[in-house]
């Protein structure tokens, strides 16, 4: 699935920078994104996607390059592109002070909408994000899920084209974060373009079709993730662990094995087409790991190929 | 015509702001409320200690109590004071410390926009103080005639002046240390002004300085008119502050530019 | 036993005391100027200028001219408003905002250290000012007896007597939701009311024993006399006793609320 084939493109950056004094945050990226197609940013912290993210929700201006939403400059659009896109920033920043209910329909009002189809899609949001027992409770008394799931909630508000994910699971426990995703799924199948920051591998394999590498404010690759895996690492992953300093001495000796040998601190990663055959030649040429685990190659892999370094340390 | 004077400075959206600070403060109200007391007690201490030591003062052709004398320029600095608080403080702060207004910035609002929205809400507790102060005034006895009632319009437009002055200072604004900057401004402001002695106790040059102050300015204008004293040097008085507060909102807005548009 | 192993005497406190000290050293260089040019801006202003009317109205006030008159009771005024601005929201920030008093419970600190360490700093800062001050008011003419000396020591003791009950207090209370209306209700009024800026003379009769509760009032007369070197020194000695009492009654309720906060 691609941004061609005459498809309604909502996003489309070329050579977009982002410098903060002589820092160069992100240095001339090139996306586009198609309408209804829900688009990741992956990458290691200070990879670039935050501030490329406030760039594209028009919050702060690009330092070069040229940058359009929905066909329009931000640079000069900026209150009517906000007006058709919702953000969910990483921290949240709710009004803690403020009821859950008000919270909604404050921030709805930032967007000119009247208080009587306010009280009756605020309704509507409370339902979807499961907070409608909660609607009158202080935010500062909500679990991080629910401040979660209100901030979602939130930026709905002004049924947006384009929502902007930004980091949405990261701090939530496994309960929480699947709720969050089936949510996320729920507004793909309405037709509603996700934009979604992420550095869980696995949070960008289950929500994007298609997404960018970022490392260092440049994109070192783009794809479907299962393209990018294809493409970039081999079929399957067998890890080994040694004791804990063996792993540098054993890349020369477990190199026969397989496609490529990645060391890591902690283990070693050999990249195969099958991992309990390789498992097999590695017993039997007399090398005895702690333990093996062999999995299916995943972007974390991809990301190790691509820049050498680990996406969550 | 001011607009096309002035550069575009926020939008019918900062209103919005206003409305937030509203739900957001609906439950201290008894804080506001309370807030009456302050110029209460100021007042009553003057009236009851220093009325006695001072005596009589001239004011225009007549001669009136120290307390008459001092409460327009306590009025005039309680107005400065918090304008310059609400401008500088507040903004700084919620923009750049606490983050309250980082989901805002990501709707249809700006930085101007949430800027101006604050000036709406510092201008409307400003004039709710400056009533509750002339109230002060009335039932302390400090005020000598009807047209005391004009003070109300007159602090407002001195809130207003110093509020687009702080709107630019808090664009300078980079740390807290720098609060200890507006202090060492406001302070002499507020010692020196004419407030609690008439400037003709200065030497006539010190004198002449202490007219450009905006805060004495003020106070002479409230002093005007809380006496009932008027004359066309208040014409002045008034048309400096208005543009003091258009020099301050020119300013204000080229520096919110260039800080949205690098 | 190994040197590392911490030491637990008497002297914990200092523990704390170096904490508020080392915070202050990044934060201290704009409050100086401040600290220096207010109270000259302020003895010009209201000694030198409404003190020329007073003198030409009134004469002189008690026996001194308006500026000497007043110039002591800045220094009181002013070490109420370290004791008071220094020990609400502060402490409530530490001991529920930010919870920084937790974290030094975590270590040998007991409560009481704690609290120690916190009045103990305040006093520093107060005996500071209250030696700058004193010199800017010997400049005006304000000190004009060998007593004068003993002036950082009396704010001090004013600074005392105000932190600790409020620190307690702050330990104590759940919000500062009350925080504004003591500032508005009681320091406001205590501030302008305790002799301050006229002799308590100008109060009718009967309103004096009253002016004469407000603990502020204790500390302007104590200045007050310690400036001119008049006064009996029993009349000192009772408005030490009340300043002392009041400090002591704190730190003794600070150590409960403290304990409680913290460890219980």
């Amino acid at each position: 699935m691609t941004a061609q084939g005459g498809r309604d493109i909502v996003a489309e950056a070329r050579g977009l920078v982002k410098r903060f004094g002589a820092f160069e945050a992100v240095r001339g990226v090139d996306f586009t994104i198609a309408r209804g197609e829900s688009f990741g940013f992956l990458g290691p912290n200070g990879a670039g996607k935050t501030s490329t993210m406030r760039m594209v929700s028009a919050v702060s201006q690009p330092s070069a390059g040229s940058l359009s939403i929905f066909g329009l400059d931000p640079r000069v659009h900026g209150p009517e592109i906000r007006g058709r896109i919702g953000v969910v920033p990483q921290d949240d920043s709710l009004e803690l002070e403020l009821s859950v209910r008000l919270n909604i329909e404050m921030y709805g009002r930032y967007f000119d909408l009247p208080r009587r189809v306010l009280r009756e899609r605020t309704d509507e949001l409370l339902d979807f994000a499961r907070l409608t027992e909660r609607a009158d409770s202080k935010v500062d008394d909500l679990s991080g899920g629910m401040k979660r799931r209100l901030t979602i909630a939130r930026a709905l508000v002004n049924r947006p084209e384009m929502l902007i994910l930004d980091e949405p699971t990261t701090g939530l426990d496994p309960q929480a974060r699947h709720l969050l995703w089936e949510r996320l799924y729920r507004l793909k199948r309405e037709g509603v373009t996700l934009i979604i920051t992420t550095h869980y591998m696995d949070e960008a394999e289950q929500l994007c079709d298609r997404l960018v590498v970022m490392d260092n404010g440049t994109i070192v690759a783009e794809g479907a993730p299962r393209e990018l895996i294809e493409h970039h690492s081999s079929r399957e992953v067998l890890e080994l662990r040694f004791g804990t300093d063996a792993h540098a001495a054993m890349h020369d000796v477990l190199a026969p094995h397989a496609e490529r040998v990645e060391v890591l601190p902690d283990r070693v990663l050999l990249y195969v087409e099958d991992g309990d055959d390789a498992l097999r030649t590695v017993h039997a040429a007399g090398i005895t790991p702690l333990s093996a685990l062999v999995r299916r190659s995943s972007l974390e892999d991809v990301f190790l190929r691509l820049t050498g370094r680990t996406l969550v340390d | 015509m001011a607009s096309r004077v002035l550069p575009a400075f926020g939008s019918r959206r900062s209103l919005h702001i206003f409305e937030r600070n509203y739900y957001a403060y609906r439950s201290q109200w008894l804080m506001f409320a309370s807030g009456f007391f302050e110029p209460f007690f100021y007042l009553l201490a003057i009236g009851i200690g220093l009325n006695h030591l001072v005596g009589a003062l001239p004011v225009g052709g007549r001669s009136v109590s120290y307390a008459t004398f001092v409460a327009p320029g306590m009025l005039a600095t309680s107005a400065m004071n918090g304008a310059v608080i609400d401008s500088i403080f507040n903004p700084f702060f919620r923009l750049k410390i606490s983050h309250t207004y980082d989901a805002v910035l990501s709707t249809p609002l700006d930085v101007t926009d949430v800027a101006l929205g604050e000036v709406w809400w510092a201008l409307s507790r400003a004039a709710l103080y400056a009533a509750s102060f002339i109230v002060c005034m009335v039932l302390l006895g400090d005020a000598t005639s009807p047209w005391v009632v004009l003070c109300w319009p007159g602090a407002v437009l001195t809130s207003l002046a110093f509020t687009c002055v702080g709107l630019a200072g808090c664009t300078y604004v980079r740390s807290w240390q720098d609060f200890d900057v507006v202090t060492l401004v406001t302070l002499p402001l507020f010692l020196f002004s004419g407030t609690f002695f008439p400037i003709t106790l200065y030497p006539q040059w010190l004198g002449a300085i202490v007219s450009v102050s905006p805060l004495y300015q003020a106070a002479a204008l409230l002093r005007g008119l809380a006496t009932g004293q008027f004359d066309l040097l208040m014409l002045g008085r008034a048309g400096y502050l208005v543009a003091l507060g258009l020099a301050g909102l020119w300013l204000a807005a080229r520096r919110f530019r260039a800080i949205l548009t690098p | 036993m190994t040197a590392i192993e911490p030491r637990l005497g008497w002297a914990r406190w200092r523990r704390s005391w170096w904490y508020h000290a080392v915070f202050y050293a990044q934060t201290w260089r704009g409050s100086v100027a401040s600290s220096v040019l207010f109270p000259v801006f302020y003895l010009a202003s209201l000694g030198v200028g409404v003190g020329h009317l007073v003198a030409r109205h009134h004469g002189l006030v008690e026996g001194q001219t308006y500026l000497h008159y007043i110039a002591p009771s800045l220094l009181a005024t002013t070490t109420f408003q370290l004791g008071e601005s220094e020990s609400l929201w502060p402490v409530l920030a530490s001991v529920k905002w930010i919870r920084v008093y937790h974290a030094a419970a975590a270590t040998p600190l007991e409560p009481h250290d704690i609290l120690y360490g916190k009045l103990s700093w305040v006093v520093t800062r107060s005996l500071a000012i209250g030696v700058v001050y004193s010199a800017i008011i010997a400049a005006f003419g304000g000190v004009q007896s060998w007593w004068g000396l003993t002036l950082p020591l009396i704010g001090a003791l004013i600074t005392l007597a105000f932190a600790a009950p409020l620190t307690a207090y702050a330990a104590w209370v759940e919000s500062d939701a009350s925080f504004v209306m003591i500032y508005r209700f009681a320091f406001v009024p205590m501030f302008l009311f305790s002799a301050t800026f006229y002799p308590i003379s100008a109060y009718p009769g009967y309103l004096r024993p009253i002016v004469q509760l407000v603990p502020l009032y204790h500390g302007v007369a104590l200045v007050r006399a310690a400036a001119f070197g008049q006064g009996s020194l029993l009349a000192q000695l009772a408005h030490v006793a009340v300043l002392g009492t009041l400090a002591l009654a704190g730190i003794a309720w600070g150590r409960v609320t403290l304990r409680r906060r913290l460890v219980d």
